[in-house]
């Protein structure tokens, strides 16, 4: 191996322009396919989103004539069906921050920035492919998990259809609910740049939070705790909209504003330091 | 051609690159040498825009990375052996780097037998040994087919077939007309594949120049004299200039005259000679030299330099 052939067999078939944004979406969907963190936790969203609503639907049915009269009346079919979006949430939150993290702690961040210097460019990619796969996926959860929930609220159990007041909106905003909390996670990733410290700050935000909040006075309390993320996921999932919470295409509208926020900052950082 | 000028790089207190300024120049290997730490691999992250300078600035092709049009068909890089995450096949992590410079999808498969990954293309990464992984970075590099190209430590973790593979693939790329840089922290390695080397120490530029230059520069170069009469031949080799030196073996060690020079010398004054033994230092003396951190030895490689 002496003589070393390298100048290539076929001419480039690019040579005016400039790379850009349709190179590197295609660049990001390939990265996003071809790691198993993906399928597994996509596969996962889809597990958790539908078994749950399924198990809890079920045994809703199971359980309704020992049921008392106010769950009877308070019960939101609509909501039963979707419970399975508050574990789907924390995957999917997860499989966010991994697309960005997983550059840091791989060192492929280094090849992708090589290869686009443009940093706020390839965020964009990845933060758009990241959205509509995670949309896609997660529109697909909401509804299998409305429709199959709704078959196994059999009577005496009460059930809905789309067409019954707030159903379609709540199992829609779902799956942008799932969207948004996933773009949160890549935000948070890449202002974080770490696998475990993004992870955590995003289960902190969604979980821990709410805890902290709760055991302040409720003149404070009341006033903040409709602006937290998984307040707004109640909100969204829910048919009939409770008394302090945000309306849920309000709440829809704050989670986007905390995902551009968090993008943004990313962006900034992403922007301003070493890779 | 790559064009770095007063380059700054400051960690917090500490300045890992120091005012540094050189030309890499196409059609040759230009080694990038200096001990571990000096600042190489920090440099090389500045030429490829990913770290930012704090002073000065670096150029590619006469325009800063950031705003080239197609980096990849401009530049490539072996900066670390792992880049590339473990997950992903060897054809997946290309073919995603492909995408970005809309590079078309022939020209990954023949990267991968150019390095000879061919066979085990879709097997995933992180089960590369680290000469696997060391090729499918410089499958990367190749991939553009790019005029510059950059290589931090190619060798580490390269059997001796690998490490001749390297060296033959540095050589023609150089051959081709490309910009070659390649850092090592081993003179030895260089001394086989590069044509010029750039020496820095603590992120100053020590020298610049061809490697043949360094060696006959180097004060570890010096003729071994014995002779009975050695000490009116040592009064007569003095007066035409020569830096003498007594060794413990009772020889006299010769800076600044060749070996010729001296026996003619001690011919016309008549003086017998038991040895006229010339000492040519290796390239690694004379790296080991310049890198070393005493002023005075500086000092005399400047007397020799200015000798010849």
């Amino acid at each position: 191996m002496s003589q070393v052939e390298v100048a290539p067999t076929v001419p480039p078939a690019q040579t005016t322009g400039r790379y850009g944004l349709s190179g590197l979406l295609r660049s990001e969907w390939t990265k996003l396919l071809t790691v198993r963190s993906t399928t597994w936790s996509l596969g996962l969203v889809l597990v958790l989103g539908v078994g749950l609503g399924a198990l809890a639907t079920a045994e809703t049915r199971a359980h309704w004539a020992d049921m008392s009269f106010v769950e009877r009346l308070t019960f939101d079919a609509t909501r039963q069906s979707l419970v399975g979006v508050f574990f789907a949430q924390l995957v999917i939150g997860v499989l966010g921050v991994l697309v960005m993290s997983a550059e840091y702690g791989t060192g492929t961040i280094r090849a992708s920035l090589a290869a686009a210097p443009r940093r706020p460019l390839l965020l964009a990619a990845k933060s758009l492919v990241f959205a509509a796969v995670s949309l896609v996926v997660s529109e697909v959860v909401a509804f299998v998990a409305y429709f199959l929930g709704q078959a196994l609220l059999s009577a005496p159990a009460p059930h809905t259809t789309l067409s019954s007041p707030g159903a379609l909106r709540a199992v829609v905003g779902s799956g942008v609910y799932l969207c948004l909390l996933g773009l949160i996670g890549l935000g948070l990733a890449t202002i974080i740049r770490h696998t475990a410290g993004a992870i955590g700050a995003f289960v902190g935000i969604l979980l821990v939070l709410p805890l902290i909040i709760a055991p302040l006075p409720h003149s404070i309390s009341d006033r903040i705790e409709r602006y937290l993320p998984a307040n707004i996921g109640t909100s969204v999932v829910s048919a009939h909209a409770g008394g302090l919470s945000l309306s849920p295409w309000a709440g829809i509208a704050v989670l986007c504003a905390y995902a551009a926020a968090a993008l943004v900052i990313g962006g900034i950082v992403l922007v301003r330091s070493d890779a | 051609m790559i064009e770095a000028r007063e380059l700054t790089k400051r960690y917090g207190a500490k300045v890992a690159v120091d005012e540094l300024s050189f030309d890499v120049r196409p059609g040759v290997v230009t080694g990038f040498l200096g001990p571990n730490g000096s600042g190489k691999s920090t440099t090389m992250r500045m030429i490829m825009g990913l770290d930012a300078p704090d002073a000065g600035s670096v150029s590619v092709n006469g325009q800063r990375y950031h705003d080239l049009a197609w980096p990849l068909r401009e530049v490539g890089a072996l900066l670390e052996a792992r880049a590339i995450h473990p997950g992903r096949s060897a054809r997946a992590h290309l073919r995603m780097l492909a995408e970005t410079n809309k590079i078309p999808p022939q020209r990954i498969e023949e990267v991968l037998e150019l390095v000879g990954l061919s066979e085990v293309a879709g097997r995933r990464a992180g089960k590369f040994s680290l000469g696997m992984g060391q090729r499918l970075g410089i499958a990367a590099a190749l991939l553009g087919d790019p005029g510059v190209l950059l290589f931090d430590e190619p060798v580490n973790g390269l059997d001796p077939d690998g490490i001749r593979w390297v060296r033959n693939l540095l050589k023609s790329l150089a051959r081709d007309g490309r910009t070659v840089f390649v850092s090592s922290h081993l003179m030895s390695e260089m001394a086989l594949t590069a044509d010029e080397v750039i020496v820095i120490g603590k992120g100053r530029l020590i020298t610049q120049q061809r490697i043949d230059e360094l060696v006959t520069m180097s004060a570890q170069r010096y003729v071994s004299v014995r002779s009975p009469a050695i000490d009116r031949l040592a009064a007569a080799l003095m007066a035409r200039g020569a830096t003498l030196q007594r060794e413990e073996d009772g020889s006299i060690a010769v800076r600044g005259l060749e070996a010729s020079e001296i026996g003619e010398i001690a011919a016309n004054g008549g003086f017998v000679l038991h040895e006229l033994a010339p000492h040519t230092a290796s390239l690694e003396e004379a790296y080991m030299e310049l890198t070393d951190e005493s002023v005075e030895y500086r000092g005399a490689i400047g007397t020799g330099a200015e000798r010849r």
